[in-house]
């Protein structure tokens, strides 16, 4: 998933007594794993919450173009460059079904994006790293939506309806990406001396970055426990670390790559992987704007909105036109 | 049977159109003014260089000496494409990308049509799975050019700007050849000039409903289609596109 640090509203989990008969019976339906729909009654907190995980993710789908399309020109061939568009294109759309679901809470496109270019709103801190070689493609589809969809996939699941939706459609996609992103990976470790090195080099660099997708451990957080309780947010930051690095584990070595932790080794006892935690000092200079490419990924997206800005007004000034003109042939 | 050479020529103008105008929109990616230009942007993208995957696919065929479809696009020089100047030059603003899209959406439509009837069946297949496409980019080209140009003031201006830089361009993709007259010949392809009738009147149509003026100077750029004198951006364009290609020879991506 591409929501990190999502900070849930509220002062933490009610108990049955401190709820109203209207966040009770909110509770009892959330508990049946029943759908909450748009115009059904929620916690103010619940919507807010929910305003802030769906907008980042919502963003994070389109500050992801950025670090993809940074290879679409250099694609070594006609079908890598076709995988690649066709990619770029299903996360725009992954963004439109995102907005969309938020539009549902009373959030407008355009007010989100005018949180995201302000900075009061984030995205996913693995967009802040850069692309340096053609193997990054391949992590970035291998790693990081492996890593998006190891959050998602739990994330169809979620009590909020078009958000649970919005999540069964992009799982689909995003496995499509993954297996992708692996098979350049393969074409990678299985090439020339100089392909192993690039693609040892995107690992080595997109290893920590992938882990910190999942966020900081969130075992003591109060807030943490609202939205589990809510089912916006279904296992904790660990579990889905955890089954992230047991997943990847594997397929590194059948890519004959090394993972970059002396710390890593199988845990027979836990029955999982033991290995080291990112540098969470670094994940935080990220997601405060010190990360290798905040700054450039704002100004492209700062650039692009203003300068777009005469050409939706424009197209809006046309739409305009056209309708007083029916309402005068009427 | 048709000259080969000539049919390999022709087809190369073909896919090299495909290929340097699909390579120029993708350069939008993540950049453009709102998010469903960004998903159609990457679609029309993705359809070219699709395209561009039968044409050169075709041509290496036809040439007979086992070059692929991306040995075709990577490892050519500037003076080896076929493409027409149009499709090479710089994006400019989203005016100036829609606009050539159009201008160049028109012409391709319209050939493709022809296509469609080819004596060769390749090329007839080609043409009509392309046009199925193509007749969806100009429509959405067309739309947006009709909505920036007869939108605000700036638009407006935006959008006659970018048509006044374009149109002595837009003359190549109507000049005929040897290979045109080859093509004629063998009934494979329509000589070029005889789509002009038909270009004018629909794209004066859209412009007219732009409220863009159409300049009335006939004069044209030339040397795209014919490899003669590319512009100046084809060669940076080949240098990031062909780059990972020409750094490692041989490898497999």
């Amino acid at each position: 998933m591409y929501a990190q640090l999502v900070k849930t509203a509220g002062t933490g989990v009610k108990t049955r007594e401190e709820m109203s008969d209207e966040e009770r019976n909110f509770q009892d339906r959330v508990d049946r794993d029943e759908k909450i729909e748009p115009k059904d009654w929620m916690p103010d907190d619940y919507r807010a919450t929910l305003i802030r995980q769906i907008g980042q993710h919502a963003h994070s789908e389109i500050v992801g173009q950025l670090p993809e399309g940074n290879w679409i020109t250099r694609a070594p061939t006609l079908e890598r460059k076709a995988i690649l568009l066709a990619k770029v294109q299903d996360e725009a759309g992954h963004g439109l079904y995102l907005y969309c679901a938020a539009e549902t809470l009373g959030v407008s496109r355009d007010e989100l994006t005018e949180e995201l270019l302000s900075g009061r709103m984030k995205y996913s801190s693995i967009f802040n790293y850069p692309t340096l070689n053609w193997a990054d493609i391949g992590a970035v589809g291998w790693l990081v939506d492996g890593a998006a969809i190891m959050n998602q996939v739990p994330l169809q699941r979620t009590s909020y309806g078009p958000y649970s939706r919005a999540m069964i459609r992009i799982c689909k996609e995003e496995s499509f990406h993954q297996r992708q992103g692996y098979d350049i990976m393969m074409k990678m470790a299985e090439g020339s001396e100089a392909q192993r090195r690039m693609a040892q080099d995107a690992l080595n660099r997109f290893w920590y970055p992938s882990l910190m997708m999942f966020g900081p451990s969130d075992k003591d957080s109060v807030h943490s426990a609202q939205s589990l309780a809510w089912k916006i947010k279904i296992d904790t930051n660990d579990e889905l670390r955890q089954r992230f690095v047991d997943q990847t584990v594997p397929q590194a070595k059948y890519l004959g790559l090394t993972i970059p932790d002396e710390n890593l080794k199988w845990n027979e006892e836990r029955g999982a992987h033991d290995f080291s935690e990112p540098d969470w000092a670094e994940f935080f200079n990220v997601i405060k704007g010190k990360g290798p490419c905040n700054v450039e990924r704002m100004e492209a997206r700062v650039n692009a909105w203003e300068d777009g800005a005469w050409v939706r007004d424009g197209l809006l000034a046309h739409g305009r036109k056209k309708s007083a003109a029916r309402t005068a042939a009427e | 049977m048709a000259d080969q050479k000539a049919l390999f020529e022709f087809l190369l103008r073909m896919g090299d159109n495909s290929l340097i105008l699909g390579h120029r929109v993708s350069e939008w990616c993540g950049l453009s003014p709102v998010l469903e230009e960004d998903i159609a942007l990457a679609n029309t993208a993705l359809d070219l260089i699709g395209q561009t995957q039968f044409w050169l696919g075709l041509a290496g065929e036809v040439e007979g000496k086992a070059r692929s479809a991306d040995d075709l696009a990577f490892l050519r020089d500037a003076w080896d494409f076929r493409n027409v100047l149009l499709v090479e030059l710089p994006n400019g603003d989203f005016g100036q990308t829609l606009m050539r899209q159009f201008l160049y959406d028109a012409w391709s439509s319209i050939m493709l049509g022809r296509l469609m009837t080819s004596s060769d069946a390749r090329v007839a297949e080609i043409a009509a799975k392309a046009s199925k496409e193509v007749a969806y980019h100009v429509e959405r080209s067309g739309d947006t050019v009709v909505g920036l140009g007869d939108g605000t003031e700036e638009s407006h201006k935006r959008m006659q700007a970018a048509l006044d830089y374009l149109w002595p361009y837009v003359g190549e993709m109507f000049d005929g050849d040897e290979v045109d007259a080859a093509m004629v010949a063998a009934g494979i392809a329509p000589d070029p000039a005889g789509l002009r009738e038909e270009y004018d009147a629909f794209v004066g149509k859209v412009l007219n409903q732009a409220t863009l003026t159409v300049p009335t100077d006939v004069f044209h750029h030339k040397g795209g289609r014919t490899g003669y004198m590319h512009t100046e951006h084809l060669g940076h364009l080949l240098t990031s596109m062909q780059w990972l290609q020409r750094a490692y020879p041989g490898a497999t991506w």
